[in-house]
């Protein structure tokens, strides 16, 4: 019987499968011999960079992963915290970026579809999703396209699931033209005591395989997403998977209802490298071996040869460790869901993988070097070198420069975007799209997460180190904005060629940012992804580490928004402006240049000063909040005004240019306003902390006003131009 | 009042519905699994909204031609209130049990905001606690919401007070901004907005509520 073990291995066909000679020699002398062709496919992906973290893993190693509230890190299919009252959340990015720019639609879709698996893999419901998405200059002939797709495609999934896509980032900028970035999050709820793992055990038991059949699509998804990109990357399209995410709403039901039981040992889903992955992990995490019978393997073409069953990438598909006696019980669950259940092998002492077909033994390979064996590289880099801080022009005309930047691409109103999304399912969502974090309530109780995905690349490419910090600092700013206290990150690192030595210092300068951040902000990293290779033709992204915060408001009913409760509230600054314009959005879209150091993050300061925010909005003080971030103080201002339909009216002083007080990105400051004795109490608590605090203004009108006139803007026409660029773009068809 | 929330594979709006009702009349409704069609009786049947069997063929369409629905529609004829949101809506419409039938929205976005509407029948068994004329605010959440029946049909829903919602502006191309229509008989209403969706403040508003506080005035 044919079975594509006939096929000879050649040098070519080693090299075809991503594997220099060094990692093929070192194949070979784990094995004890040459690899067969179906053995070569299975290395190939388990040594990809997308599955064995070869570049990264040593510098992975590094970061804070620890508190006493993470009941679990990185290593598992998500990060789990504990928030209180017995209550778990569960939480993961990804990124699926390569397939997104081949196939916009199906790869943003089953970039959703992939981490929501990731999350109920693990027993947890899943309760929102978010994301961060990065296209090309808006000018470029593919990025219209682009964000179509993706953005139907997450709402095509998320919503036919039935799980609220609540927010996230857009941002556009030509670094991406030839690769955009589809980073997906998605936050679930469990019981601290019941969470399920991965690891296999018990000789003898059954491995289970539910949900979709296996078919020939996304073959070799892991490799594709561990490569630059070349002009014909296009004809990679057949390694895009295509998903169904009704199969995946049957696929949470039946899952979860299966794990109200007590028959499950150890549950993976079938990601990046499908039953290859799946069952390597389990298996080395377990410490046993595996032994799969692939003629069971529910198909859904034929004729498929076990090279293809291994490494297809079809959606929707789970593997699971039963205790022995449980698989009619739970057949009988997926049966009701119409979903396929198949006992497809069972767990050894032997410490291998080993593949059946057509009664014979078509591929044995040991665990332990499928995993331990993979390759770790300490690749060279070389620090991006420091910029020296620099000060930016004034504009010539303020308020045609505010309008630009607040009615541009980079910080326009997303509305085109979310109202394509479900936000609302599930009944919890009590700050939507919007604001500076989503907000949904814990089902049933006062408690509710907050969550937000964040990342200035700008900073990144401008400072690495500064730019992790940000990043990290940002998400935690924001998750304070609205009240909460932030718990936890998870990350998805995107960077371009880690052989690279300048790319690898952008990536190690990042990581060294993201943990010092981590570490005095309490704020661990408790799962993620990398994704390097982020290049076209020789030219990488800009340096990418999104950050996807999640933290907990004891009381839900005290929760700040950005919003000015109407005319009359007073307008507080918190925290300090400094002549910080470089490699800011004012400079580099208004002036049309991108120099200079990027804000300095100081983590004492941005810790006390968010703290200080926090307690105004728990003890009920503020209920108007917002974080001060891409293009400053009068970025701020206007959401606030535009979403409480109020104008304001504020005086800066003459410390420092108006322009400067109006578009300088100075870190840890937040807006706040309320009645003005309130905001009395708050400047002098704030002083008396040894906190900057300054009273900018008062909200009404239908005018910004800055300086009496030195800017001053329309309301309506700012908010018509803010709501306005994203659907008149897109409406243009190129 | 007792209620059921009927549940289809891909519905994912039962969760909501259940808490609503649960919420307003103070009594947990009955799940009803499709598969169980021959469930209690109940004085109130709600089709929830989500995508039953995955949208395909046509909204709606699968589930209509479902063991349950044929009890469901043996039910509605017997004069039990029945009440269908967004894909129960659908659902409906495909049954028969509504007219019209409701088609891709008309820039082929789906659409996720509050809308505001009008209450075009403040007399029916599920609006009477509304005012006539009144302007409520609803979320929709809908990739296929455009409402479409021939204009014969449509001037015979408006003469009979038929139709119980209209949009206040244009959101999917509806004929007339149809937002919900009843039978004939008046014990079934179908909409795309959501209500469940309306029901405190922290949601954003509660003008959904006395959709459920109609029928409840009218089943005592």
């Amino acid at each position: 019987m044919k079975n594509g073990n006939e096929i000879k291995i050649t040098p070519e066909l080693v090299k075809e499968h991503g594997l220099n000679e060094e990692e093929y020699a070192r194949i070979k002398s784990a094995m004890g011999r040459e690899p067969n062709y179906t053995e070569l496919g299975i290395y190939s992906v388990m040594w990809s960079e997308h599955c064995s973290y070869k570049s990264s893993r040593f510098h992975l190693k590094k970061l804070p992963t620890k508190a006493p509230w993470v009941i679990q890190g990185p290593g598992e299919n998500a990060g789990v915290i504990d928030i209180g009252d017995g209550q778990a959340a569960i939480f993961k990015m990804e990124s699926h970026n390569h397939p997104s720019y081949i196939e916009p639609y199906q790869g943003a879709a089953t970039g959703v579809g992939g981490i929501l698996r990731d999350v109920f893999t693990m027993g947890a419901r899943p309760v929102a999703n978010m994301n961060a998405l990065r296209f090309g200059e808006p000018s470029h002939p593919k990025t219209r396209h682009l964000v179509a797709g993706v953005v139907e495609g997450i709402g095509g999934y998320g919503n036919c699931v039935g799980v609220p896509t609540v927010g996230g980032e857009t941002n556009f900028d030509p670094s991406y033209n030839g690769n955009i970035l589809v980073n997906a999050m998605t936050v679930g709820l469990a019981d601290a005591d019941k969470i399920f793992y991965c690891a296999a055990a018990g000789v003898g038991n059954p491995v289970v395989y539910v949900g979709s059949k296996t078919g020939r699509d996304g073959i070799h998804g892991a490799t594709m997403a561990s490569a630059e990109f070349t002009d014909d990357s296009e004809e990679k399209r057949p390694t895009v998977q295509v998903g169904d995410p009704f199969t995946e709403k049957l696929l949470i039901e039946a899952c979860l209802e299966l794990m109200a039981t007590d028959a499950i040992i150890a549950i993976q889903d079938m990601g990046a490298a499908g039953l290859t992955s799946s069952s390597v992990e389990m298996a080395s995490k377990g410490g046993v071996g595996f032994e799969l019978d692939l003629d069971t393997v529910p198909q859904r073409e034929t004729n498929m040869l076990p090279y293809e069953m291994m490494l297809s990438e079809s959606q929707e598909r789970m593997l699971m460790v039963l205790k022995p006696g449980r698989e009619d019980m739970a057949k009988a669950i997926f049966e009701k869901w119409e979903l396929d259940f198949a006992v497809i092998g069972h767990i050894t002492d032997t410490g291998n993988l080993t593949l059946k077909f057509g009664g014979e033994v078509v591929g044995d390979m040991p665990i332990n070097s499928l995993v331990e064996d993979a390759p770790e590289y300490e690749r060279p880099f070389e620090y991006t070198p420091k910029r020296q801080a620099i000060s930016v022009k004034a504009p010539a005309d303020l308020n045609k420069a505010a309008m630009d930047l607040i009615g541009g691409p980079n910080l326009c109103s997303r509305r085109w975007i979310w109202e394509q999304y479900d936000h609302m399912v599930m009944g919890d969502t009590i700050q939507r799209p919007g604001g500076d974090a989503a907000v949904v309530r814990v089902h049933g109780t006062e408690k509710a997460l907050a969550i937000s995905t964040d990342v200035t690349p700008r900073y990144c490419f401008a400072d690495p180190v500064e730019g992790g910090r940000q990043a990290v600092a940002e998400t935690w700013r924001n998750i304070t904005a609205v009240g909460a206290l932030p718990l936890a990150i998870t990350n998805c690192l995107n960077f371009g060629n880690p052989e690279r030595k300048d790319i690898m210092g952008q990536f190690v300068g990042c990581l060294e940012g993201m943990g010092e951040a981590c570490r005095a902000l309490d704020y661990p990293i408790v799962s993620g992804n990398v994704s390097l290779y982020n290049e076209t033709n020789g030219k990488g992204i800009l340096p990418t580490p999104a950050i996807g915060g999640v933290g907990v408001m004891k009381d839900s009913a005290r929760m700040a928004t950005v919003a000015f409760g109407g005319a009359g509230q007073t307008v507080v600054l918190i925290g300090e402006t400094k002549d910080e314009l470089g490699a800011s959005l004012y400079q580099r879209e208004i002036m049309g240049e991108d120099a200079g150091a990027p804000p300095h993050v100081d983590l004492t300061l941005e810790r006390r000063n968010g703290d200080f925010v926090r307690a105004l909005i728990e003890n009920g003080q503020v209920a108007t909040c917002h974080d001060l971030s891409d293009g400053g103080l009068i970025a701020a201002l206007a959401d606030m005004a535009m979403a409480g339909g109020v104008g304001v009216n504020v005086t800066v002083g003459d410390d420092l240019p108006v322009h400067t007080h109006l578009f300088s990105e100075s870190q840890a400051r937040y807006l706040v306003a309320t009645d003005a004795d309130t905001a009395e109490e708050i400047r002098k608590e704030a002083k008396d902390a040894g906190i900057p605090v300054t009273v900018l203004g008062e909200t009404g009108g239908e005018r910004i006003t800055v300086n009496h006139g030195a800017l001053d803007l329309d309301l309506h026409a700012l908010k018509a131009a803010h709501e306005g660029w994203l659907p008149t773009y897109m409406a243009n068809a190129s | 009042m007792k209620s059921a929330v009927i549940v289809f594979p891909g519905s994912n709006c039962d969760r909501d519905m259940a808490v609503a009702l649960e919420k307003i009349t103070g009594q947990k409704p009955l799940m009803v699994w499709h598969q169980d069609y021959d469930f209690d009786k109940v004085d109130f049947i709600a089709l929830p909204g989500g995508f039953s069997y995955g949208d395909y063929l046509r909204c709606g369409a699968m589930s209509a031609r479902s063991h349950v629905m044929k009890e469901v529609v043996k039910r509605a004829e017997d004069g039990v209130p029945t009440f269908g949101v967004c894909n129960g809506f659908q659902i409906l419409t495909e049954t028969g049990l509504l007219p019209g039938a409701l088609m891709r929205n008309a820039n082929l976005h789906f659409v996720c905001k509050d809308v505001k509407m009008t209450v075009e029948n403040a007399d029916s068994m599920f609006t009477n606690a509304y005012k006539a004329g009144e302007e409520i605010t609803i979320p929709v959440a809908h990739h296929d919401g455009n409402y479409f029946a021939d204009d014969e049909t449509l001037d015979r829903l408006e003469g009979e007070g038929q139709v119980a919602f209209k949009y206040a502006q244009d959101i999917n191309g509806a004929q007339r901004r149809i937002a919900g229509v009843m039978n004939a008989r008046g014990n079934v209403l179908g909409m795309m907005p959501h209500p469940e969706r309306m029901i405190e403040s922290p949601l954003g508003g509660s003008d959904g509520r006395k959709m459920f506080e109609s029928v409840m005035n009218t089943l005592g």
